[in-house]
């Protein structure tokens, strides 16, 4: 029987964050192209085994706010995520999905960081509203809200500390520890972080003062500060508790202290 | 005048932490952290001791205040923390099988 119609071409790029690699797939080159440069740094192999694999259907533009609401919830074993300006699906035993969205790499990116939150939080791990950056071989984290310092820390750091992210840290449990890695989640600072890792050794929480010092917090702070600062999305009782359960065990492994700090380069003496 | 029983919800997640007792709703990811009352409270509802009872064996013991009173209080309490679906209240005692609580330590 003759074929109907012959197969379209599928591109592909697989961005890895965290030592997770995520398979896109795409009919359109110039979408690809976007991401190529979108996610510099972040690339892996093409021909390398992707732990996901998501294809992209991209849409006509048309309005849609992509400061909306997400919703992700869990349905027989599939995940779906909506937001504005995508509708996703990705069903964990298969590790496949589909993003449907305009070709724009605001919508991907918010996927990516939603189905890396629902993997980090069956490990143990988490991504945090925070900026991250190595000094001396250690990781540090500095997490606050908006208007906190997280952009303000990050452009302060001397030049041997290797920034991982303005804006969203990854961290995952390990065997032997906990571990933060670049992400190419940016904040203002609009520079993508450096694509390494390094086991944590401080959590702060900014809080911008008069002078630079760092007073450790209480365990029930630290943990009430972490949970705040967690991004967390999905409506599914049981990993709510697993991420719950998530901030105690990291609290009682990494110290966590408020760090009040004047706007200028000396904070960082007090950080490595 | 009935009794009220009240039961842990299976689908919070709750911690104490030096003394601190920390709840989180499995429903909207709401924190609570519950002051001593609450956490006796908590902690004693097993869905199979009627209120009253936790107040006058626990509560009443910890601190210095009237049954009566503090049945009152306990149960605006109960209502409140029912109301975001952290325990569960009921005329009737409630079945273990539903009174399977988050972990606690």
């Amino acid at each position: 029987m003759p074929q109907l119609a012959s197969a379209v071409e599928r591109l592909s790029l697989v961005i890895e964050i965290g030592g997770m690699p995520v398979r896109v797939r795409t009919t359109d080159p110039v979408f690809l192209a976007m991401l190529l440069e979108r996610y510099a740094g972040f690339l892996a192999a093409s021909s390398e085994r992707a732990e996901i694999e998501f294809d992209v259907d991209l849409t006509p533009s048309r309005f849609a706010d992509p400061n909306a609401v997400v919703r992700v919830t869990q349905r027989l074993g599939r995940w779906t995520f909506e937001r504005g300006d995508f509708r996703a699906e990705w069903e964990p035993v298969s590790r496949t999905g589909w993003i449907r969205q305009t070709a724009n790499p605001y919508s991907i990116d918010a996927v990516l960081r939603i189905v890396h939150t629902l993997v980090l939080a069956r490990q143990g791990g988490f991504l945090l509203h925070s900026a991250s950056a190595v000094r001396n071989g250690k990781a540090f984290l500095f997490a606050g809200v908006s208007e906190a310092g997280k952009t303000t820390i990050s452009r302060l750091a001397p030049p041997d500390a290797t920034l991982l992210t303005d804006e969203i840290s990854y961290v995952r449990k390990l065997d032997t520890g906990y571990v933060a890695f670049g992400t190419p989640f940016t904040g203002e600072l609009a520079k993508l972080g450096e694509n390494v890792s390094a086991p944590i050794a401080a959590l702060y929480l900014l809080a911008k003062g008069s002078e630079n010092r760092i007073d450790p917090l209480p365990p029930g702070e630290a943990v009430r500060s972490l949970l705040a600062n967690l991004l967390f999305f999905a409506e599914d009782e049981e990993l709510v508790q697993s991420t719950f359960h998530s901030a105690f065990e990291f609290v009682s492994r990494v110290p966590v202290s408020r760090l009040t700090f004047v706007p200028d380069a000396r904070v960082w003496e007090l950080i490595g | 005048m009935s009794r009220l029983y009240v039961a842990r919800n299976p689908k919070v997640a709750a911690r104490s932490l030096d003394g601190e007792m920390m709840i989180m709703s499995g429903r909207d990811s709401t924190l609570f952290t519950l002051n001593k009352t609450a956490t006796i409270l908590w902690q004693s509802a097993d869905g199979t001791t009627p209120l009253d009872e936790i107040v006058e064996h626990r509560i009443c013991n910890e601190f210095e205040v009237e049954p009566a009173e503090a049945l009152v209080d306990a149960e605006t309490l109960a209502r409140e923390l029912a109301s975001h679906e952290i325990l569960q209240i009921s005329e009737e005692p409630i079945p273990p099988r539903n009174t399977v609580a988050g972990e606690s330590r």
